[in-house]
């Protein structure tokens, strides 16, 4: 799925990363606990969260993931948005729930990747 | 220890939390430049940001230095903190002292130290309460 599908999907605010928009990702994961991404998750691209904090981007960079999507219309800070601007993460928002939003692109196809 | 080891020193700013993991997106990018394999950096570097963002919770920052060898990486973090008074009940998973606050950031769910077990190949803890812990962890090639 690439990532301007999922903007689509969610009816999502694009904040950073325009020029990433037609970048292809395989899986996502949902959390609010940056220790469970970290723990739990292997190749996942896109990370949706309701956490806004800078530890979200940095999680982010270490997972390598490429897109990090706000839910219930979270917005990021500007030094959050400058890590991401650095690291070539894009960052959306959309108004959806976690729940909504997960199933959404679960229903569209985006998995959650390797077996966990 | 080989004489050509690549080593890196950080001070891990404990007043900050914004700024934890700042020592470990640097050695992140510089094991790229190195041409490390994707799988080690990722390992090495998820492990010492828990580390890192364990010094800023727990003990207002500490000592971070990893040092690259032939045969893999060692990340080393020293701090002056409380010290860990029952490193086995740490080490269990949902195990947390951090205080309330940490939760709501994201973390602080007793995954830290669990978290850089399960990504390293060797880890040790030597900790005196009101002294201080270091942490000794290792990633082979």
């Amino acid at each position: 799925m690439k990532i301007c599908q999922i903007k689509e999907l969610l009816g999502a605010e694009l904040l950073c990363g325009s020029e990433d928009l037609e970048r292809d990702v395989h899986s996502a994961c949902g959390s609010d606990m940056m220790s469970d991404v970290l723990a739990y998750v292997k190749d996942q691209a896109v990370l949706l969260t309701g956490l806004v904090n800078a530890q979200v981007i940095r999680t982010a960079q270490m997972m390598d993931m490429v897109c990090v999507v706000f839910v219930r219309t979270k917005r990021p800070t500007p030094d959050m948005l400058a890590l991401a601007e650095d690291e070539g993460i894009v960052l959306m928002t959309t108004d959806m729930r976690m729940y909504e939003a997960c199933g959404r692109l679960y229903q569209a196809g985006l998995g959650n990747g390797a077996a966990v | 220890m080989s004489d050509n080891a690549l080593r890196f020193h950080f001070d891990v700013d404990g007043e900050n939390f914004t700024s934890a993991g700042q020592a470990s997106v640097k050695i992140k990018k510089s094991l790229r430049e190195l041409g490390v394999d994707a799988e080690t950096i990722r390992r090495v570097s998820i492990a010492m940001y828990e580390g890192e963002i364990n010094m800023v919770i727990h003990a207002n920052g500490g000592d971070a230095d990893v040092i690259v060898d032939e045969r893999g990486i060692e990340i080393i973090l020293s701090d002056h903190g409380p010290g860990i008074a029952n490193i086995d009940q740490a080490m269990q998973e949902g195990f947390s002292t951090a205080p309330d606050n940490v939760r709501s950031l994201g973390f602080g769910a007793g995954m830290g130290l669990p978290n850089m077990k399960r990504y390293t190949d060797d880890m040790t803890i030597e900790s005196v309460v009101g002294e201080g812990t270091t942490i000794r962890m290792r990633v082979n090639f």
